[in-house]
């Protein structure tokens, strides 16, 4: 099986028996205030790695490119509160915008 | 079904429908990563948890392993877990509705649901499966579209889809930073991930950033 194939059905897997395990088990076995404040943080971590890599990683290097602009742009976007589907089409057309006449 | 509150129903749809057009990024960021149409719509079918979906085709995308991949997906997953046992003993469901609840068990159904309590009970439980079968329906939709799109598209940097999934990244990681301590979290997370990927094969300076979120929430805040 290709590792494509792995990883959708890997994630589903687990995402689907987190999910039944929590309406299984009795609340208070995941209601230690420690467990909570770190299942809160974990997303943020993750997620702001994911904005780093993909903003500037090139496979194992770091490179700053068009994609630069378009998050500049989504930075500025959320900044004056503006919602998700502006966030991500407005950082997608500076990028392509840079992608085409300065790439 | 007991009548439905026009309110929950009215809060239900429009959840449902604007959480769903996030689809269409999603169904583009997996052709974007290299995905097929099948294995995308596969990943909103069947994980149905936006950020996991994101997370996997990100780490993927970028050359990380299926291992790397599946572990930070499922790390972001695990809040749906503490979501499920919140649900439980409203819903009361055993059985194929179990099965059914748990797989629509995500922020906004949860959200929802919480979101009723001034109305009741049944109201809370009316806001749970009208968002997460909601959700599930447009999230599918939308995901198809942004998939045919993208494929239509051809070279992703050329439409800025490269920029887009981070965008989106960050569109989920921005509403979540509501004090100090997030905000450093958040810094230090890049700032790794950063110093990491020269070093270390794809995927892992990603997951890596799980133990700073470990170091940081250890201790109550002072």
């Amino acid at each position: 099986m290709s590792q494509l194939w792995i990883a959708v059905l890997g994630t589903s897997l687990i995402a689907f028996g987190l999910k039944y395990f929590g309406h299984s088990v009795p609340e208070k076995y995941l209601s230690n205030p420690r467990v909570l404040r770190i299942n809160t943080l974990i997303p943020i971590a993750l997620l702001s790695a994911l904005v780093a890599v993909q903003t500037f990683g090139d496979k194992s290097k770091l490179v700053i490119d068009q994609r630069v602009v378009g998050m500049s742009v989504a930075v500025i976007a959320l900044m004056l509160k503006a919602p998700f589907p502006v966030v991500v089409i407005g950082s997608a057309a500076a990028s392509a915008l840079t992608f085409h006449y300065l790439g | 079904m007991s009548t439905v509150n026009r309110t929950t129903a009215a809060a239900s749809f429009s959840v449902s429908f604007t959480v769903g057009l996030y689809g269409i990024a999603f169904g583009a960021a997996g052709i974007a990563a290299g995905f097929s149409l099948i294995q995308t719509c596969a990943l909103s079918l069947l994980t149905f948890s936006g950020a996991s979906q994101f997370a996997v085709v990100g780490v993927l995308g970028a050359g990380g392993s299926a291992i790397s991949g599946i572990a930070t997906a499922s790390l972001l997953g695990i809040r749906n877990a503490l979501y499920g046992m919140r649900m439980a003993p409203l819903l009361k469901i055993r059985g194929w509705k179990r099965l059914v609840g748990a797989q629509v068990t995500i922020d906004e159904s949860t959200g929802v649901a919480l979101g009723q309590s001034e109305l009741g009970e049944p109201a809370m439980r009316q806001g749970f499966w009208l968002t997460g079968i909601g959700v599930y329906i447009f999230w599918n939709l939308f995901t198809i579209v942004g998939a045919l799109g993208a494929q239509a598209m051809g070279d992703p940097a050329a439409w800025g889809l490269d920029a887009a999934v981070p965008a989106a990244f960050l569109g989920l990681v921005w509403p979540r930073l509501t004090n100090n301590r997030e905000r450093a979290l958040a810094v230090a997370a890049m700032a790794l991930s950063f110093g990491l990927t020269p070093f270390v094969a794809a995927g892992i300076p990603i997951i890596s950033t799980a133990l700073l979120a470990v170091a940081f929430g250890w201790k109550a805040r002072s």
